[in-house]
């Protein structure tokens, strides 16, 4: 069935298409609300329009303070981070300020540590902590140079708090100074002078509500629920096996089904696109595909793994080297070796993944949780041969990403431009099921570590060696050339080879073999593996010496006073060493510093026979000012959920190159059953802010498993956790 | 087909095929986009809406057998247990994607609606089938005994 056939079936006349297209705009604004279009789009009438002050700060006469925001909203309350700082400079009140996704612009809206438009490394206050600041103390000066004009008083002995411009008896709100204010000359921002952290008025305060908003009633709209006049809907049938391309597909059974408009091979499967998701889905079941495996990987994790354990056992790639490390094992009396095994794992993202697109020509409009707003739009153009100019991508939120959107080759959302290209000028939602989700890799990829330290008559390491073999996230992105030195994946080994821990001689090693499984980023990158070996590792020298856990690593971060702050802190909230635990408890400890930010956390845990329950997660983080208390805990919550669930169930699994699991009967992830309690504190600090996203994800699995060993004696070296 | 639905009290006529999931003509053909699709086999709970009172998951209950009984979606909930609960999650800050929490804020009401003082015990049995990747399972907790509070404190008028 072509196009026009298909709206012919559905009343609409296919003449009228064009009018769809006019009307398209104004309609989807009224559908969408406040997520959708630029500002100047939704302007309707002279008190909602919105006067530009810059680039992130727009006014309405009605006294409306907007903030756009360049990073995506996934959760972990970018929107409410950025416009605090926006705010508190501006001196807005905050029920005032509403925040929209910024459009893909990379020259006003990059990130700053990352030279392009995009979110992740847990840098979105961190690279934007004084640009927003910035951008809210400029637009307070144009308020005030136009409220200094009107009343015909100096600047200088003006006064603003809570969204209200005073000077002895004038008094007037944004929104009264707005049309006036946008017309002032911007003020140099390096001229501004910003506030200093006691002058803070929202910056640090816990009680400030969220802007995300819209999310406990079902009104906040999700790429899922972009729903634009004549929209399609589009699946693909994927390659069980990866890297396997169509060999050739019979459509018949499902170009008949009611509901289905068209069917067309693309680079990655096979496309149905119908009328709504159910009709796509029930075709797809009926298309038959031919599948050419020649290129495809077909071995199975059992296999790639027992290849990193040899691997192991050979010298890699130095990534970082301190002494003559082999020297010193080869002549130490008392060596210690542990070897480690972490398998795949799979984002699983409550949203799974989907794009709409609309492709006319040359020209692409997108809408969907962009994560990489360069990346995609480059890849996007390139695509479609044109330039960035035409490709408008609107951002909507997130059901989640924790790495996967920000895919480096921009996987998904090129799934979803070949499919809108062949339906040309209509807009199509490509849906991918649990099961697609799943299965299309881009993985957290499998390690084995092999940690060997050599130890003196005290039991404190002298030297240790670090071997990890596993494949590079970075090798063949557009990142490489800025995350790999010498061939070395600095993701592959970084907590490792940037050590904490005062050890005299240290060696580094990596293999980065290759294989047909997408890898990819996933919470915490590196960390996710790194800090479990080397805490769990450092956890079983301070057995061995009969040492303490905290005093041992203590003794080893002499020189970190970061560490040993946020350490003792963990320490004395949970009662290490002092709180007394019932029976069958057992209480473990690990901190790692990743993205800038230092994490602690102490676990208790209850085991009867093979089974335990982590009871009780108590958290202290050090990231420097933190900007909203109150999301700063709710993030090292969520990280330490995220990592439990990995330490005690999640592992993508392939037998002959299949994907073993699913969907969350095979995947198994956290539930609110084993959740524990969790405490978290906030180191006070006036350094800049750091990462908050990411760093409480890599010591949690560490803590529960030396936890275990705490109460168990069994020292468990494999992800996910399991008692013997 | 044409199918008479009845939804947060309103009728509404759909025309698809009997065995498409209620999920599916609610958030494609009727434009409620409240409930969520997250897995399709009634593993994550994001689809959850009350049937005739009951928590379902309607990515598996086709429209067929939807036909007579009463629909509530996230968009129509309105009994004082469920303001309590959008209450608590507004001033415990619950969400964060937030895609699973229409799912979750379903639940949460369809328990508090028979039991007015859960236990944490029964709190985690109601709401197993609810999965949140991003962990908010502790605010959730909190939320639904905060809710439980405050309609024993106000006499069950939220």
């Amino acid at each position: 069935m072509n196009i026009s056939r298909f709206l012919k079936s559905q009343n609409v006349d296919p003449s009228r298409r064009s009018f769809l297209k006019v009307s398209a705009g104004t309609t989807a604004g009224l559908m969408l609300g406040v997520n959708f279009g630029g500002i100047a789009a939704q302007a309707q009438s002279a008190a909602d329009a919105a006067l530009e002050f810059n680039a992130f700060v727009s006014i309405t006469p009605d006294n409306v303070v907007k903030v756009l925001i360049k990073h995506l909203e996934m959760g972990q309350g970018v929107y409410t981070g950025l416009a605090t700082c926006i705010a508190d400079e501006l001196d807005a009140d905050w029920a005032q300020v509403v925040c929209e996704h910024a459009p893909a612009n990379t020259e006003k809206y990059a990130n700053l540590l990352m030279g392009q438009q995009g979110t992740g490394g847990s840098t979105a206050i961190a690279n934007s902590f004084m640009q927003m600041r910035q951008a809210g103390a400029a637009a307070k000066a144009m308020l005030v140079n136009a409220a200094a004009a009107q009343w015909s008083v100096p600047a200088s002995e003006i006064r603003v708090s809570r969204g209200v411009v005073s000077h002895g008896s004038h008094t007037a709100t944004f929104g009264d100074l707005a049309t006036a204010a946008a017309q002032q000359s911007a003020p140099d921002v390096t001229a501004l002078t910003l506030k200093t952290p006691d002058q803070f008025t929202l910056i640090g305060r816990d009680d400030t509500l969220r802007k995300d908003t819209g999310k406990h009633n079902g009104t906040a709209i999700y790429t899922q629920d972009v729903q634009l006049p004549g929209m399609l809907t589009a699946v693909v049938v994927h390659a069980p096996r990866f890297g396997a391309k169509v060999r050739s597909f019979d459509a018949t059974a499902t170009l008949a089904r009611a509901g289905v408009v068209s069917v067309f091979a693309i680079d990655t499967g096979v496309a149905v696109v119908a009328r709504d998701y159910w009709s796509a889905t029930k075709g797809r079941e009926l298309l038959k595909v031919e599948w050419d495996d020649s290129a495809a990987e077909t071995r199975g994790t059992t296999d790639i793994l027992a290849h990193y354990h040899e691997l192991v056992d050979t010298e890699g790639a130095v990534a970082a080297s301190v002494g003559n490390v082999s020297e010193t094992l080869g002549q130490s009396r008392d060596v210690q070796t542990l070897v480690f095994e972490f398998p795949y794992l799979a984002h699983a993202q409550m949203e799974p993944m989907n794009c709409v697109a609309k492709v006319d020509g040359a020209a692409a409009e997108m809408w969907y949780g962009c994560q990489s707003a360069t990346g995609d739009q480059a890849a996007i153009a390139q695509l479609l041969g044109t330039g960035i100019e035409n490709v408008k991508i609107n951002t909507v939120f997130a059901g989640g990403g924790f790495g996967r959107r920000a895919n480096p080759a921009s996987d998904y959302v090129l799934e979803a431009v070949r499919v809108a290209r062949e339906v040309q000028g209509t807009p199509v939602k490509l849906v991918w099921s649990r099961e697609d989700d799943m299965r299309a890799g881009y993985y957290r990829p499998a390690y084995v570590h092999k940690l060997t330290a050599a130890l003196n008559v005290n039991g404190r390491p002298t030297a240790i060696q670090v071997r990890v073999a596993g494949q590079s996230i970075m090798a063949g992105t557009p990142l490489a050339a800025m995350m790999m030195v010498n061939g070395i994946d600095i993701t592959s080994v970084e907590g490792l080879s940037d050590l904490a821990y005062e050890i005299p001689e240290r060696q580094v090693e990596l293999h980065s073999p290759t294989n047909g499984v997408p890898v990819q980023w996933w919470r915490s990158v590196g960390h996710t593996h790194t800090a479990f070996s080397k805490e769990v590792f450092i956890d079983v020298l301070a057995r061995k010496a009969g040492d303490d856990p905290v005093a041992f690593r203590l003794g080893l971060l002499k020189n970190n006073p970061r560490e040993t702050a946020v350490l003792q802190l963990a320490a004395e909230k949970a009662g290490w060493g002092t709180k007394e635990m019932p029976a069958g408890w057992g209480r473990g400890v690990a901190v790692h510093t990743s993205f800038g930010s230092t994490v602690a956390e102490i676990v208790d845990v209850s085991v009867q026979g093979t089974n335990f329950k982590v009871e009780r997660v108590v958290a202290a983080i050090d990231c420097g000012i933190a900007v909203n208390p109150n999301v700063v805990r709710a993030q090292v919550e969520s990280a330490i959920a995220y990592g439990l669930s990995a330490a005690l169930g999640d592992e993508v699994t392939m037998t002959a190159g299949n994907v073993d699991q699913d969907n969350f009967h095979t995947y198994r992830v956290l539930r609110m059953d084993a959740m524990p309690e969790v405490e978290v504190h906030i180191v006070a600090s006036t350094n800049a802010p750091s990462g908050v996203g990411e760093p409480g994800t890599p010591p949690i699995a560490p803590a529960v498993a030396n936890a275990l060993a705490a109460i168990t004696g069994q020292v468990i070296t494999r992800l996910p956790l399991k008692l013997a | 087909m044409a199918y008479q639905l009845t939804i947060n009290g309103q009728t509404h006529n759909v025309d698809v095929e009997g065995d498409m999931p209620l999920l599916w003509a609610v958030r494609d053909h009727l434009n409620f986009t409240g409930s969520k699709f997250g897995c399709g086999v009634a593993q994550c709970g994001a689809c959850t809406m009350q049937i005739d009172g009951v928590a379902t998951r309607t990515c598996v209950l086709t429209v067929a057998n939807a036909v007579g009984r009463n629909i509530t979606t996230i968009e129509g909930l309105q009994s004082p247990q469920a303001r309590a609960v959008q209450a608590a999650w507004v001033e415990l800050q619950v969400p964060q994607c937030g895609y699973c929490q229409s799912g979750q804020v379903m639940s949460a009401t369809a328990l508090l609606e028979k039991n007015s003082a859960p236990t944490d015990a029964e709190i985690e049995a109601a709401m197993a089938g609810n999965i949140c990747r991003c962990g908010t399972y502790s605010r959730i907790k909190a939320g639904i005994h905060m809710a439980a509070a405050q309609l024993k404190n106000t006499g069950g008028a939220a």
